[in-house]
């Protein structure tokens, strides 16, 4: 990720596009099925009679038959401490109600344990079914070495090997502790089963930690206890880059229950310790009332002057000029322009900065002792946090244990692990085991925020209803030094560069005291809107139905080849980037689903105003199309009564019941960003304290949710994010067959739309 | 700091706190109940959400010095009462957790509204757990699960 560059992190820790390309090189095929996955023979075996017996890295199996799977990944609600154990459990053969899932710290050994980027589904889809197949292989070996016959007689289900010829069985349990002893397979060797023996994959599962969920068990960071264990609360200046000249901390501390107050000077990296004091007390509420009384004079820095309104006029004013850079050229676009049969010309989008805003907000509980440190929290990207808190302390990565808890939500924030490097320093400062604990005015306020961006488009289209000239300005943020923020960046491959003859995309930058960072759906979640509304614009321009300018623009079913050069959007360099056939059959699949040649047309019954929208963006590798229904009331309140969506994410939906969940989470969220999430800056700072000022969705404005999932020929790619992009031009465009009214700034604004 | 006896799913516990210090945190620090989840702490999110006399309240605006001889009800022991046992059923049936943060106070509000309405329209449901914020958005399946949980007809994945 821009911004990123922990040189102890594992090149597969961040998520970002381009590491990405580096995991996907380290982790593609069978390439992980290393010694580490297999484990010497002697980590192998059973610690102990009557103990489970370790197969392999993933695998152990109880003389009871209990098999135990580890779950390697960080769980944020995505469903991969389900999802990532069925692989195992389809090709190690077992009945799923046999199966235990047990959390691992971070461990070297496990190699990509972040939640980021959709990709865990991909990454670990080929390695995690071989483990199991691995582990079945050597249960089949030991039994028919038993019985003295043939492998190649014997088979496997629910737990048990059978001797075909003579019907004998032998249960996993019986067999674990002397299979665990034998040599490891070839890992070549290792056939997987077909898709239509599968009995676990495919099949809705339900999460594995809902039993503890709904009767309220500690899983959490924030349920963290360690004995002895003080609380923690750090309060930072609001204003991004600010420092403390001074504080009240004699009087602070004074204050009842109260250990430590202390000024930690910080850095300039909001990923690590920033300034700010820290209040340490016996309890966390006491801490919190402290900080009510804490007086801190700050020197606000060099950005106490942004505010939201002022990078607008930054945007104008730099649209008057040239371009600082140009991303992409394709053919000569103003030659096309000035062709074509129909034009939009000098049209501006903008989409705002936006929170993550998980429910839990962002805690850490720290010890550290004797020159290293144990860490809890709840952490995406586990192996960038030890790094940072490394760093921040001054001390050897190798002496940084993390263990990663359950996440009350991550939505991309909790890949950066800022809270974890104050958690560890504050406990090394105050000679104890510390749980910090941000209040949710600090998780609004030193968010890693989704960037604001803006965008002046022209474009073109031939009489036959094909774009042939698209023109782009992008305004996004850099940092003083003139970096591109995190998540700022643009890709030259970027929809629908490579669709279109004649294209220019150029980018300005604007300097941001802000931190940025990935909001589920990065940048897909703003590009996705800007130009499939532009798109619906230039349909209309041209008097096509936008399915049908969508199927010409997409043009005859082919794979674009990835652009070659460091800025081409390739996620996997094994992977084509954008398959237009996968696109088109998504698309021609919600047009059917939604009934939308057959729907009615937009416009006015009584006091409400009805309108359909389309849109469609391949993120994460995902093809999705979406239709949205939306009522507008005579006031202007939006209302989405129905979404279709239709998905291609491969031959497989290995859980269709978390894989329908994401989906259905994933719309509703890009409902909210469409109809009302917005973070101004105002005077430097971030003016939201709580929910009130962020109007998240609620249980009433949820639509009915139509989702097909087409099946092809392709691996099995994420679902957490590529959902959400395309929802939000969808609602705009309804709006717009609905009011005639075109939105090209979100969020979309009620008094805009009401009837006067 | 005061000495305070609540009484919390059934049993008398002695608390040493502040007067203003907020139930929830009574509940997680002291007594070890970690289901009711700090959220907001403005009584705006719903993930505190405990009984309180039998209403639905949220613990993180609510002092202990305000709880006096109330009866408090935590999702540790909704699965006691008839409405909290078939919920948590319903919620284990259809996989309605995604992070599950917020899910103990879904169920806490939810276990009132039906205990109070046990045939509930869309709209009662809607109007009953507005105030419970899904960051996840897995309000489709709540919607449904409540539905179960009153032996009504609820909709499918399509």
């Amino acid at each position: 990720m821009p911004g990123m560059s922990d040189p102890d992190r594992p090149a597969v820790a961040a998520p970002s596009r381009r590491s990405v390309l580096k995991a996907g090189a380290a982790l593609g095929g069978g390439l992980l099925l290393g010694l580490e996955f297999f484990l010497p023979a002697s980590a192998r075996g059973a610690t102990g009679a009557g103990q489970p017996a370790v197969l392999n890295l993933f695998v152990a199996i109880g003389p009871d038959g209990i098999v135990t799977i580890t779950s390697k990944n960080p769980e944020i609600g995505q469903g991969i401490k389900t999802s990532l154990p069925m692989l195992v459990a389809e090709e190690l053969d077992v009945a799923w109600n046999d199966v235990r899932v047990e959390d691992v710290p971070l461990d070297a050994r496990y190699a990509s344990q972040f939640a980021g980027g959709s990709f865990a589904m991909s990454l670990n889809w080929d390695p995690l079914r071989r483990m199991g197949a691995a582990a079945r292989a050597m249960l089949m070996a030991t039994a028919a070495e038993r019985w003295g016959v043939p492998v190649a007689s014997c088979s496997t289900a629910q737990g048990q090997v059978r001797h075909d010829p003579t019907g004998r069985t032998l249960g996993y349990g019986a067999l674990a502790d002397a299979a665990s002893r034998r040599p490891v397979p070839d890992p070549a060797t290792l056939s997987l089963k077909a898709p239509a023996d599968y009995k676990i994959i495919g099949q809705p599962m339900a999460g594995v930690d809902n039993p503890a969920i709904v009767t309220g068990k500690p899983l959490f960071g924030i349920d963290v206890a360690v004995p002895g264990m003080l609380y923690a609360v750090f309060d930072k200046c609001p204003v991004f880059g600010g420092k403390v000249v001074s504080a009240n901390l004699d009087e602070v501390r004074a204050l009842p229950g109260v250990r430590h107050a202390f000024i930690i000077a910080g850095g300039t990296d909001p990923q690590g310790v920033v300034s700010g004091v820290a209040i340490v007390a016996d309890r966390l509420w006491r801490a919190n009332a402290a900080r009510a009384k804490l007086k801190v004079d700050w020197d606000e820095g060099p950005y106490a002057g942004q505010n939201s309104a002022g990078f607008s006029d930054d945007e104008t004013l730099l649209w008057a000029k040239d371009a600082e850079r140009v991303i992409r050229r394709d053919g000569d676009v103003d030659a096309a322009l000035a062709a074509a049969a129909h034009t939009v010309i000098d049209v501006r989008y903008a989409y705002p900065f936006l929170a993550h805003a998980s429910l839990e907000p962002q805690n850490c509980t720290a010890h550290y002792t004797g020159g290293a440190v144990q860490i809890w929290a709840p952490t995406q990207n586990p192996g960038s946090g030890r790094a940072i808190v490394a760093k921040t302390l001054g001390i050897a990565p190798e002496k940084v244990s993390v263990r990663m808890t359950r996440c009350g939500g991550g939505f991309g924030r909790r890949l950066q692990n800022d809270y974890m490097a104050e958690a560890a320093l504050i406990s090394k400062l105050a000679g104890a085991p510390v749980k910090l604990v941000w209040s949710r005015a600090d998780d609004f306020q030193h968010d890693f925020y989704r960037p604001a961006g803006f965008h002046r488009f022209s474009g073109g289209v031939d009489a036959a209803g094909k774009l042939v000239a698209w023109k782009m300005r992008f305004t996004t943020f850099r940092r003083a030094n003139g970096d591109i923020v995190p998540w700022g960046e643009f890709v030259a491959d970027e929809f629908p560069a490579r669709l279109v003859p004649n294209l220019l995309a150029d980018m300005s930058t604007i300097e941001l005291g802000a931190p940025t960072g990935a909001l589920r759906g990065p940048s897909s979640n703003g590009l996705a809107f800007v130009a499939n509304g532009f798109c619906d614009e230039l349909a209309h321009a041209a008097g096509r139905d936008p399915i049908d300018f969508a199927l010409t623009l997409l043009g005859e079913p082919r794979v674009l080849p990835i652009s070659p050069g460091p800025r081409g959007a390739g996620l996997f360099p094994d992977s084509p980037s954008y398959d237009t056939g996968r696109m088109r059959a998504v698309v021609a699949a919600v047009a059917e689903r939604s009934g939308w040649r057959q729907r009615p047309k937009g416009g006015a019954t009584g006091d409400v105003r009805t309108g359909y929208g389309f849109a469609y963006y391949w993120s994460h590798m995902g093809y999705f199309a979406e239709v949205v229904q939306v009522d507008v009331a005579r006031a202007g309140a939006v209302t989405v009564r129905k979404v279709w969506a239709a998905a291609d994410v491969g031959s497989t939906i290995v859980n269709p019941s978390g894989a329908y969940h994401q989906c259905q989470g994933a719309i509703i969220e890009g409902m909210g960003q469409a109809l009302g999430l917005e973070v101004p800056i105002r005077n430097g700072r971030v003016p939201i304290t709580n929910f009130h000022a962020y109007p998240l969705p609620r249980i009433g404005d949820t639509p009915e949710i139509d989702l097909h999932f087409l099946r092809t020929a392709h691996p099995p790619t994420g679902l957490g994010e590529p959902a959400l992009p395309p929802v939000i031009p969808a609602i705009v465009n309804a709006i717009f067959d609905a009011t005639g009214k075109r939105i090209r700034e979100l969020p979309v604004k009620s008094r805009d739309l009401a009837l006067t | 700091m005061g000495a305070y006896s609540i009484l919390v799913n059934g049993a008398r516990r002695a608390v040493e706190a502040d007067e203003d210090t907020p139930l929830l945190w009574v509940l997680r620090d002291d007594l070890d109940l970690k289901g009711a989840k700090y959220g907001c702490g403005m009584g705006l999110c719903g993930a505190c959400t405990v009984h309180l006399d039998g209403r639905p309240t949220r613990s993180c605006v609510t002092p202990l010095s305000a709880v006096g001889d109330a009866p408090v009800t935590t999702i540790e022991a909704i699965g006691q009462v008839d409405a909290g046992q078939r919920l948590q059923a319903a919620w284990l049936a259809l996989d309605v957790p995604q992070c599950g943060y917020c899910q103990a106070g879904q169920i806490m509000t939810a276990a009132a509204l039906i205990r109070d309405n046990p045939q509930p329209s869309d709209k009662d449901i809607d109007v009953a757990m507005n105030g419970n914020l899904c960051r996840c958005a897995t309000y489709t399946r709540i919607r449904r699960a409540i539905k179960k949980a009153c032996g009504l007809p609820y909709s499918q994945d399509s």
